[in-house]
């Protein structure tokens, strides 16, 4: 076992881990928060996104020892307010456009973009590098792709990022 | 309407199976077979259960009592026969999750004594033979008239093998359970599970124990998709793995696991055959379907099963083989039957068009029966002309040139193609409780909500019967503690609750106070009509010139569903289907080793599902229909219809691109680069 | 998962001091945890390097040098490199997603293993995995797996994106090691896989790579491009790299880089391809010979022939592209 420390959504804790343990499964299993999901365990779905140290990160890769240190902010945090009843706009924009179904890959989406929307720099579509370019769908497309969603609400993600975004 | 349960869901408040707490509970990782077929000769646990934190080892070395083995996929280590690679042979139960899996991947040795295998799907498999019925109990083989007589007297015809590929639900949760043992004896289970009154009634009968003494509780589930339709073997597994160890467990299959325990949509090999006259008119249809099924039981998917409602023809024929093999059993996925089916035949469809230098969608439309062209019944409503000349307005598809292989975009080839969607419109009994709690509304019905927006359209079905306003009703499902009803499967779900909720709401205005329904006898009543939803679908696409890659900029969808309760949510469903159809269509396949059988892409890393980036403008949109003969509500489910056609919308887009005719799904790079 | 130990290093010192036999270093860990969790990497340490200090650009001289624990998205948004090595940028950009680059290291890109799927699967043989229990790709699933340069016993593909860029750039891995340090061009840090597919690469154990450094961008227009099964998160089934300098007064090639992915167990090189164009007209039919040259020694399977004119008509798009 290690010992860590970890300020998860505000609060400071310290932690006795298995070194083999993942954050996600950390958060999950022995700190309650569930909200963060696994739907793939290997980095490949994007379910368990959180922000790690404010940027967006699988947290089933992230070994929880090697987290020692960082903060981490959960869907359940991602209002701001504790108990969760302060939504983030992207909260109520995914709510407002139906962007989800089951509801499985939402905590993730909305993490990443959260992280997203902090993040400068190209991407993949952008056409000239030298740009931070402006949120076109075309954009967030691309810089979601890391957060799957099998139930197939990415239009409506989109739009819910949009409406937030402005 | 936004969902109901829609705050929950973006706060991670709302609990999947895996995320109940529970006091001192316990983790339990599967292991399974390294052969294809075989016998377990030895089961040597000792290093698992040396290792500090294992509570029990599972196998068949001590096969665990069952009350029933019927179900040979459930019947967890009552057998030393491994009928499948990653059959489910042993687990390890321990304290904590990673302690489980490294004892069950380390430290259990199974011997085998491997036997010879089978486990490649042919359509000249010497093994093939005609199931008695094929899903959901519909004769394997139908014939009308001579098709061979009408093939020859045809003026245009189309002959041509369509494959699918072996495809994976893959819902984003993993198929999940907690189990608990009260201590009277009375097990509750937490499940991803599409139906808890069914899945209440398997576990139980599995288990050996009354239906009353199991609870089923999953009010919130990741998707399924269908292979959460049926008991997986992880609802089992926990609970046997919390009865030796003597407290909760918790199982989450990894997706690896999944891919070989939760079923899967078979692959297909169909061979189409159409006839036409000069003018388009079909006279001879014949669909013929290969598919496997596993050695330990038969799962017969109804592939050909539409091609009897879509197209007036004289002569007709359909028929379903099945071979069986050393593989899992396949299940239900989205649409089944009707989505590989439908690729098939309405690519050949599309064929036929370019054969007969017709229209697709005229062709569709000469082709329109006037009764149900199998038995003659009438439709309770058939829309599917309507939804084509609409998608052809909102579409632009006036003027198009038929021509394949002409417009060019830069590097990008461009095409556009159309296709039929169908699916029956059936409902089940279910039964609900209406009753009036602190001045609110409250109705209680074991229904489903794996993300269709059950919770949300039963609220607004029952606000609408009661004349009240959705704030002021509450909806429970998701708990086989409730009246019993349907599973959320075959796009029964809005009909078959509803049904029992405008029942038992209209019960309540009655007297008063409570009102209870069962809907088993209106449901005996849904005869002497042929009812079924109908859509079509438009896809444009651009192919890469250099590489092959193909892009769906524009995909749209027209149903005609019945009456459309819930617009907002019916359009996720549909639009979600469309999104999973262009999936299936490009890139979605696993892939089998053909020496073992195992499946080798078994994560989302290497079976591809469609990302956000490929998701451009997919949209859907109804026509209105109303139809008297479904249910109170008036409608058809919308959960399937989405992906069925959406593949051949794309495969006959990328014909009239490239003037080349991909009948193999996917349509991935390799098949069109050259 | 092995029970492990971790530490985290300060310095490469003490991640030099701290290795010892069954030691691995960690990085973003966005594969190494990966392969862990698959069974497929079994460490008995670990020794986390991100916290070394070479989490910086230095963008000073003519050249760049990119701290090996520089995290995949901090170096592709700098601004030397976009403006500078922008197929650089563009290749990071195209691999995994938003969330992976932001934890994976330079590092780690360039030392990440084979996707080849029995490669994954510890229930299957491998030789990479475990030497001499034979191939199973080879009469198996090989659809995505290697044309140039493979062995009888391996024919996996390197799947890094970043490293295909470094390839065409001529990039130099500097390492630090219990014996000495050392720099290692790229190509050259990845082998073939030849009779030991279980080595991916020149290092020796213990070997850490500090930083990764850049000559002056080559003069010309550079482009990354990649192919792969869905729009985007998905390795390349072939992708390439490539630079070119036309000599506008004559249109011919002054000079030219081009790198494959997808193709082989490292990331290729196209010499022969280069060597064709070099002073030939800047025009299709030279392109297409070019490529021809290189791909004249392809090997294709019975599976995956499709990736010989995928990288011909790559090759020869991106070229057209990239003429002023
Ligand atoms: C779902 C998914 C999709 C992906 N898609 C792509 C893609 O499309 N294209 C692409 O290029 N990549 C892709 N990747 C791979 C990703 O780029 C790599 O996993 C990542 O770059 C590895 O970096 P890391 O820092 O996390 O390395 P780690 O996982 O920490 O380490 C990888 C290896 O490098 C060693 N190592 C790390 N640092 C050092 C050092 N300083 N010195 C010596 N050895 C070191 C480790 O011991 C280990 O062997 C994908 C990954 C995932 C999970
Ligand atoms: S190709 Fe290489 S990595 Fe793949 S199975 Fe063969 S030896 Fe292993
Ligand atoms: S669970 Fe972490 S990416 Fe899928
Ligand atoms: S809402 Fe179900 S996976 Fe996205």
């Amino acid at each position: 076992m290690a010992e860590m420390t970890l300020r998860v959504n505000g609060s400071v804790r310290e932690l006795d881990v298995d070194p083999r343990t993942s954050l996600l499964d950390l958060l999950r299993e022995r700190l309650g928060l569930t909200g963060t999901k696994k739907g793939c365990d290997h980095g490949q779905c994007g379910a368990c996104t959180v922000l790690l140290d404010g940027r967006r990160a699988n947290a089933c890769l992230a070994l929880a020892v090697a987290c020692d240190g960082s903060e981490v902010t959960t869907v359940e945090g991602l209002g701001g307010a504790a108990d969760g009843d302060e939504p983030h706009p992207l909260q109520t924009a995914f709510v407002e456009r139906d962007a989800f179904q089951c509801g499985y890959c939402t905590p993730g989406q909305l993490c990443s973009a959260a992280g997203m929307l902090a993040e400068r720099g190209p991407s993949a579509v952008t056409a000239d590098l030298t740009d931070d370019p402006p949120l076109t769908p075309e954009e967030i497309r691309e810089r979601m792709s890391g957060n799957l969603c099998r139930c197939g609400a990415y239009v409506n993600i989109v739009a819910a990022i949009q409406e937030a975004a402005r | 309407m936004n969902r109901v349960e829609g705050r929950d869901k973006v706060t991670g408040r709302a609990r999947y199976a895996f995320e109940y707490p529970a006091e001192d509970v316990a983790y339990v990782h599967p292991v399974q077979a390294a052969v294809t077929r075989g016998r377990i000769l030895s089961v040597d646990a000792t290093d698992a259960l040396a290792t500090p934190g294992v509570l029990a080892v599972l196998s068949c070395a001590e096969p665990p009592a069952l009350g029933s083995r019927e179900d040979a996929e459930l019947a967890l280590f009552q057998s030393d026969q491994v009928a499948y690679r990653g059959q489910l042979v042993a687990a390890v139960v321990a304290r904590a999750p990673e302690t489980a899996r490294e004892a069950a991947e380390h430290g259990v040795r199974i011997g085998y004594d491997a036997e010879p295998h089978d486990v490649l799907l042919r359509a000249d498999h010497p093994g093939l033979y005609t199931p008695e019925k094929v899903n959901p109990g519909m004769p394997a083989e139908t014939r009308r008239g001579d098709v061979e007589a009408g093939f020859a007297e045809a003026a245009v015809t189309v002959d041509a093998t369509y494959t699918t590929p072996t495809l994976h639900n893959n819902p984003m949760e993993p198929h999940a359970t907690m189990a608990v043992w009260e201590e009277n004896g009375d097990l509750t289970l937490y499940d991803s599970t599409q139906g808890a009154a069914d899945d209440r009634d398997t576990i139980a009968e599995v288990l050996g124990l009354p239906p009353e003494r199991v609870r089923v509780v999953a009010p919130h589930v990741g998707g399924g998709f269908g292979s959460k339709g049926t008991t997986r073997p992880n609802a089992i597994l926990a609970a046997l793995a919390a009865r030796a160890a003597g407290r909760p467990v918790k199982l989450a299959l990894t997706r690896q696991q999944m891919y070989d325990l939760t079923g899967y949509r078979t692959p297909t090999i169909q061979r189409v055959r159409l006839g036409a006259d000069a003018e388009g008119r079909l006279t001879a249809i014949s669909h013929e379907a290969v598919e496997q099924s596993s050695t330990l039981m038969e799962f017969a998917e109804q592939t050909a099963a539409p091609t009897r409602v879509m197209y007036a023809a004289p002569n007709r024929r359909t028929t379903h083989r099945l071979v069986r093999l050393d593989v899992p059993t396949p299940s239900w996925m989205r649409a089944p039957g009707e989505c590989p089916g439908m690729f098939a035949l309405e690519s050949a469809m599309d064929e036929l068009a370019v054969a007969a230098g017709i229209d697709p969608i005229e062709l569709r439309i000469r082709n329109e029966p006037d009764v149900d062209p199998e038995n003659d019944l009438p439709f309770s409503s058939r829309n599917l002309v309507a939804c084509l000349r609409e998608g052809a307005r909102r579409f632009g598809w006036e003027g198009r040139d038929p021509r394949p292989g002409i417009r060019l975009d830069g590097r990008w080839l461009i095409g556009t193609g159309v296709a039929a969607s169908t699916y029956p419109s059936r409902r089940m009994a279910s039964t609900a409780d209406a009753t009036v709690e602190d001045g609110d509304f409250v109705i209680r019905i074991a229904a489903a909500d794996i993300g269709t927006g059950a919770r949300t359209v039963l609220t607004r079905i029952a606000a609408e019967t009661l004349g009240t306003a959705p704030e002021r009703v509450r909806v429970e499902v998701g708990d086989s503690a409730l009246p019993r009803a349907s599973l959320a499967g075959g796009s029964m779900g809005t009909a078959s609750w509803g049904s029992a909720v405008v029942r038992a709401c209209e019960a309540l205005l009655k007297n008063g106070e409570r009102g209870t329904a069962d809907t088993t006898e209106d449901v005996e009543g849904d005869t002497g009509f042929s009812r079924h939803a109908f859509g079509a679908q438009f896809a444009e696409v651009r192919v890469d010139l250099d590489t092959g890659e193909v892009r769906v900029p524009r995909l749209l969808g027209v149903f005609a569903a019945g009456r459309i309760l819930e617009p907002k949510l019916a359009r996720s469903q549909f639009v979600g289907g469309m999104t999973m159809g262009m999936g299936m269509a490009l890139m979605e396949q696993t892939i089998v080793d053909e020496r073992d059988g195992g499946f080798l892409n078994h994560d989302l890393a290497q079976y591809h599902v469609a990302a956000c980036a490929d998701v451009q403008d997919i949209d859907a949109v109804w026509i209105e229909e109303e139809d008297p003969h479904l249910n109170p509500m008036g409608a058809k489910g919308v959960g399937e219809i989405g992906i069925v056609g959406t593949a051949a919308a794309v495969a006959n887009a990328v014909h009239h691109a490239t003037g080349r005719r991909v009948r193999d799904l996917p349509i991935t790079p390799p098949k069109l680069v050259g | 998962m092995k029970l492990f130990e971790y530490a985290r290093a300060a310095d490469a010192r003490e991640a030099l001091e701290r290795f010892r036999p069954g030691t691995m270093y960690l990085g973003g860990g966005t594969n190494l945890v990966d392969l862990m969790r698959l069974g497929v990497a079994r460490p008995d340490f670990l020794v986390d390097v991100t916290r070394l200090p070479y989490d910086t650009i230095d963008a000073d001289g003519d050249g760049l040098r990119i701290g090996a624990a520089v995290r995949n998205s901090d170096l592709a948004a700098h601004p030397a490199v976009r403006e500078r090595y922008p197929m650089l940028a563009r290749a990071v950009l195209s691999g995994a997603s938003g969330q992976v680059r932001n934890m994976a290291t330079t590092a780690g890109n360039l030392l990440q293993r084979t996707r080849c799927p029995y490669f994954q699967d510890v229930s299957r043989p491998c030789n990479k995995r475990r030497p001499a229990s034979g191939c199973p790709a080879i009469p198996g699933d090989h659809e995505n797996l290697a044309i140039l340069g493979h062995s009888e016993q391996c024919v996996a593909t390197h799947p890094s994106d970043m490293a295909v860029a470094l390839a065409a750039l001529g990039a130099q891995v500097h390492v630090t090691g219990p014996a000495s340090d050392r720099v290692v061009p790229i190509p050259g840090l990845h082998r073939l896989p030849g009779a030991e597919p279980e080595r991916d690469t020149v290092l020796t154990p213990g070997e850490l790579i500090t930083a990764i450094t850049l000559p002056p961008p080559p003069p010309g227009r550079s482009h990354y491009r990649k192919v792969r099964e869905r729009a985007s998160f998905a390795f390349a089934l072939v992708s390439v790299a490539a630079v070119l300098d036309v000599d506008e007064a004559s249109d011919t090639v002054r000079d030219c880089r081009i790198a494959l992915g997808g193709v082989a167990h490292v990331p290729w090189r196209a010499e022969r391809a280069e060597a064709a164009l070099r002073g030939a007209p800047a025009t299709e039919e030279e392109f297409v010979r070019a490529a021809e040259a290189e791909l004249a020694e392809a090997r294709p399977l019975p599976r995956n022939a499709y990736k010989v004119p995928l990288a011909r008509n790559l090759i020869v798009r991106t070229l057209q592209e990239l003429i002023p």
